[in-house]
């Protein structure tokens, strides 16, 4: 994997190679892969100096650290109580349809991922959900339609 | 197509004119950054810890230790290598202020990081911020670029860099945030040493959340009198509350500490009010029939600023399983009490619902949560036992089948 490769040692490149580096250059490699493989780990490993048992732990550690492949956009809907309340199951219920995927689960074509996560801040303007880092509030099953099929335009 | 993305932008503020009394120190927009710093640095660290010590102020991220004594302490320590640090890993469950106030007023929160580097003499700050507000990042930076720029022009040595968090609770507490920022998994530290003996590199770190550090910049700026005139012995100044759940106007607000839980549903329930969930998952749910004697500051139940309102149409068990199910998940799982804690609890709390247990159970559940109160390492296993146990102790019925 030569493009790991370079994608790694850029990242050592802008962030260092210390320890402090690794959580940014594992962010890093997120945004630009959607995940990290076990390769990326080991290259980061490499590349810092350190055991890959010691990049493994930290990356397993952090819930958007992914280590299992994600879709290119990942939607994240918040499961927390408030957004509960304002009905976070039925726009669960409708990207679920809309993709046709589970919760947990990525899309065939590798476009979307769709997982729940913990409380976002967006109480006041439930129920809200992130894609990648674009946060959408105040959802109705109408409103999540409209944003998704955008999204599979894009 | 309309897309409708919330436009942080357009962030509307309900202000509206009733009976709790509004302040407007922390999101009152003239800020004027130079001024403040080129006052407080005219003056002598003992003159702006007292100052602050008189002010009264106490943290603002839920614990409320007082500000002052955290910057003095730090100040003191034979090592000269110190650090501040801004928490803004706001993950709290109801909480959202500290998103608002670095949106909107991110100069203040600079602002109060540079009073405190001058009075501990440090010359790098860094601010942690939640991987759930990255977008703020872009912004942030920005504005952090103009803040620079001020302090090259009063020659004040200090620098801010921003951290990104990864989606995990554990790391707004504060062990966790350093283990976090030195490249680790963010899995909180034995205490003592406390940070400002022994924090981010194991050096004297002052660690602030972001309301708390606009607090300080402010009364640099206004002076101790104009807060301490506000609220009671006990919680000094005004308070940003993060209101959501059943309200008519859910939101941001400034609100002057010392008012009861009555008087504060009157104002925001829906006329329907059961129970008001006072500081979060990690907080108190105060039910309807202890609103009037319930004193919402560090006399009565702490908050952090969650204020998350249930009306009767609610059920109290849900609100307790989604506490739980989030504890079961952020719990770092390094000491067993709260790894093993939050897992029986929940399993403990369905069992019952589903009549498999004994509706006794639930007191074997109680004294777990009092177990983990004196056995977890840390403040997450430590507080489960808050909202477990003022939940079923007050909702008991709704617990059982």
């Amino acid at each position: 994997m030569p493009e790991i490769k370079e994608l790694v040692k850029s990242l050592a490149d802008k962030y260092g190679r210390t320890r402090e580096s690794l959580i940014p250059i594992l962010q890093g490699v997120v945004q630009d892969q959607r995940y990290i493989s076990d390769e990326a780990m080991t290259e980061i490993a490499r590349e810092l100096d350190i055991a890959a048992a010691q990049v493994y732990g930290t990356a397993t550690f952090y819930s958007f650290l992914d280590t299992t492949p994600r879709g290119k956009y990942v939607i994240r809907v918040c499961r927390t109580i408030t957004c509960s309340m304002k009905g976070k199951n039925q726009i669960v219920q409708e990207i679920e349809d809309l993709l046709k995927i589970k919760v947990g689960e990525t899309t065939q074509n590798r476009k979307f991922s769709l997982l729940e996560t913990n409380c976002l801040g967006w109480c006041h303007k439930g129920p809200a959900m992130l894609i990648n880092d674009e946060v959408y509030t105040e959802l109705t099953p109408e409103k999540v339609r409209e944003i998704i099929s955008e999204y599979i335009k894009k | 197509m309309n897309i409708l993305k919330s436009n942080p932008l357009n962030e509307d503020i309900t202000m509206s004119n009733t009976k709790l009394k509004r302040v407007d120190l922390i999101f009152e927009q003239d800020c004027n950054t130079k001024e403040v710093l080129q006052s407080a640095w005219a003056k002598s660290k003992d003159e702006i810890i007292n100052e602050l010590l008189e002010s009264g102020l106490k943290g603002r991220g839920g614990a409320g230790f007082p500000t002052a004594l955290k910057w003095k302490f730090t100040s003191e320590q034979p090592e000269t290598e110190r650090y501040i640090i801004c928490n803004a890993d706001e993950g709290e469950p109801g909480t959202f202020k500290d998103r608002e106030i670095l949106f909107q007023v991110p100069c203040k929160v600079f602002g109060g990081m540079a009073v405190c580097a001058k009075v501990i003499g440090a010359t790098e700050g860094f601010i942690y911020l939640r991987g759930e507000y990255r977008f703020l990042l872009p912004q942030l930076e920005k504005k952090l670029d103009d803040f620079h720029k001020i302090l090259e022009e009063l020659k004040v040595p200090f620098r801010i860099r921003i951290i990104m968090g990864s989606g995990a609770y554990i790391c707004g507490e504060e062990s966790a945030l350093f283990e976090s920022m030195e490249g680790q998994r963010g899995e909180p530290r034995n205490k003592p040493p406390y940070p400002t003996i022994a924090g981010f590199r194991s050096k004297p770190t002052v660690i602030n959340n972001v309301e708390t550090l606009v607090y300080a910049f402010m009364i640099s700026k206004h002076g101790a009198r104009k807060f301490k005139e506000l609220g009671t012995a006990d919680s000094r100044g005004s308070k940003v509350f993060s209101i959501s759940g059943d309200t008519p106007i859910p939101g941001i607000y400034e609100l002057e500490l010392g008012m009861t839980v009555e008087q504060f549903v009157e104002e925001f329930g829906d006329g329907d009010t059961k129970a008001v969930q006072v500081g979060g998952a990690s907080g108190f749910c105060v039910p309807r029939k202890k609103f009037k004697d319930t004193i919402i500051g560090f006399e009565g139940v702490p908050t952090g600023g969650s204020m998350m309102i249930f009306n009767s149409s609610r059920s109290m068990y849900n609100v307790l399983k989604n506490y739980i199910e989030f504890f079961e998940e952020e719990s770092c799982g390094q000491c067993t009490p709260c790894r093993v804690g939050c897992q029986q609890l929940l399993k403990g709390i369905e069992a019952v619902k589903k009549g498999e247990k004994h509706a006794a159970y639930l007191d074997q559940l109680l004294k777990l949560t009092e177990s983990m109160k004196i056995t977890a390492k840390c403040g997450l296993g430590q507080s489960v036992a808050n909202s477990f146990s003022s939940i079923v102790e007050n909702f008991r019925e709704e617990m059982i089948y």
